[in-house]
């Protein structure tokens, strides 16, 4: 059973990712990101990881909602994207090469047989307990450092975008509406 | 575990039969309410009441033709208004409805899927459903579908954040994300519900729960007196349909999540046994948003992410703060 619902996961998110990179639709493509942004949280269901899986959803759910805010300002949405395909083929190995890569790192510990966790899975907690445990125990450090940078990048982010923010679009004058529009969206 | 799937079978589709037709009895309930706050009599020719009303609009609904416009995009076109309904209904898989009982001396929980983080997978799911608007205004080539459908993701983007930090202080006072965990928690009565040590969290997750489904105060997707009907513009017949059945299973996941969470859930209260007790609570926050309906005029756009970024997001983060500061000392 639970064979049989990887192995569609697997299918179905590999096909929906070769639509969002193949197609020349940005709605095609964002859509088929998004569903298989979804499933993914199904694999980790799958492995009883419950909390993470919900993490998966909602964060993934709100970041391409903001890709598709993008998208609608950037791109015809109903229409084809007109793309400038040069075949290099450096980007082609360098790209290649780095998913092979990948695709090593993370097969090892599973062929590998001398690999043993160095921090255990608690045994009768349940899974939000778990990941706080690890979380503020053995990489608290990296987790405050992603925390620094979370706010390193707020606040640029409200500075960028922050000029002009306390007066209200509806009062700005015609000439200077676009330009504020512009901004507001983001 | 046979006996586990045919059971979880029946219940998926019991829930799935009876929510369907209570979103469809609200639709007659909401005109009944406002009809009457506004000094009308709302439907009244169809049976008696007219409570036949809403046999005559599902006629209508099912045999309406489907449209599909030349420029639109057919298939996001075509499933949008499913994901509205299904994400609508897999969020109340996790949400224990009742409480527990025996019916021909089987042990029933009223409960589709009893996950540990039952809240979360709610939440997500809501928010999962908002894609169906989003898809929907993208996909129909018309400038009104396009503006709804900015709106939903302006108005998703904000608001989510806002029902994070509001369901997170009961989260951290409970110190469980499972949904009957709340309801163990306010056993003793009506003096342990959480709305009184979390009166800010209750009304702000309520805001934030009207701004996801989409109720009157913040319904910017379809404005009508802005942007025709914003999202929902070209859609006609039973995907149009799709999408109210959504929205008014949303209107019932926000009321029993309320309750649950904040109004002591399905605990028997006085006299007045569990089970009757959560459906009381839940019909008076559906009526609760009927109300707000009839009261409260529109907000703009811009009022609206001012509400959310300048005013609800600061409390609720200070909410989250107090509520830390409090428990640890």
């Amino acid at each position: 059973m639970e064979t049989f619902a990887f192995y569609l996961f697997s299918i179905l998110i590999a096909g929906l990712f070769l639509v969002t990179v193949l197609s020349r639709n940005v709605l095609y493509a964002m859509t088929s990101l998004a569903a298989g942004m979804v499933l993914i949280s199904g694999l980790f269901f799958i492995l009883g990881a419950d909390f993470l899986g919900v993490v998966q959803l909602i964060v993934y759910v709100g970041a391409v909602m903001a890709l598709y805010a993008f998208g609608m300002m950037f791109f015809d949405a109903t229409g084809v994207v007109k793309e400038r395909n040069t075949p290099a083929l450096l980007v082609f190995l360098l790209g290649g090469l780095s998913a092979v890569m990948l695709v090593v790192i993370f097969a090892a510990p599973a062929i590998g047989s001398h690999v043993t966790p160095s921090f255990r899975t608690p045994q009768g907690v349940d899974n939000p307990h778990a990941v706080g445990l690890v979380l503020f125990t053995k990489y608290l450090v990296p987790f405050e450092v992603a925390a620094v940078m979370l706010l390193v990048a707020m606040i640029a982010g409200i500075i960028l975008a922050g000029k002009k923010m306390d007066t209200s679009l509806s009062k700005i004058s015609d000439g200077e509406e676009s330009q504020a529009a512009g901004k507001e969206e983001r | 575990m046979d006996g586990y799937i045919i059971g979880t079978i029946i219940k998926a589709i019991l829930i799935l039969a009876i929510i369907s037709a209570l979103a469809g009895f609200g639709t007659y309930l909401e005109r009944k309410v406002l009809a009457f706050m506004q000094r009308r009599l709302g439907p009244m020719h169809v049976g008696p009441y007219g409570l036949l009303q809403i046999l005559a609009d599902g006629i209508k609904l099912f045999t309406k033709e489907d449209f599909i416009p030349s420029h639109a995009n057919r298939l996001i076109f075509m499933i949008a208004p499913a994901i509205t309904a299904a994400t609508a209904f897999i969020a109340l898989a996790a949400v224990p409805l009742l409480p527990e009982f025996t019916i021909f001396g089987v042990k029933v929980r009223p409960i589709v899927a009893d996950l540990n983080i039952g809240i979360l997978f709610v939440l997500g799911m809501m928010a999962a459903g908002l894609y169906g608007p989003l898809l929907a205004g993208l996909a129909q080539h018309n400038k009104w579908g396009l503006l709804g459908a900015a709106r939903t993701a302006v108005q998703f983007l904000s608001y989510e954040v806002v029902t994070g930090l509001a369901i997170l202080a009961p989260i951290m006072m409970v110190g469980s994300l499972s949904l009957i965990d709340f309801n163990n928690y306010q056993t003793g009565g009506i003096g342990s519900w959480l709305i009184w040590k979390q009166p800010l969290a209750f009304i702000l997750f309520m805001i934030a729960g009207y701004a996801e489904t989409n109720r009157t105060p913040f319904d910017l997707l379809e404005h009508e007196a802005e942007v025709v009907s914003g999202y929902a513009t070209e859609y006609s017949g039973m995907r149009w349909g799709m999408f109210f059945i959504g929205e008014y299973t949303n209107m019932i996941t926000i009321g029993f999540l309320a309750s649950l969470v904040f109004l002591g859930g399905f605990n028997p209260w006085g006299f007045i046994p569990g089970g009757l007790a959560i459906i009381l609570k839940v019909s008076f926050l559906f009526f609760l948003m009927l109300w707000i309906r009839a009261a409260w005029p529109h907000v703009r756009p811009d009022q609206l992410m001012w509400l959310c970024w300048k005013v609800l997001m600061p409390l609720a983060v200070i909410n989250v703060t107090l509520t830390g500061l409090v428990m640890m000392v």
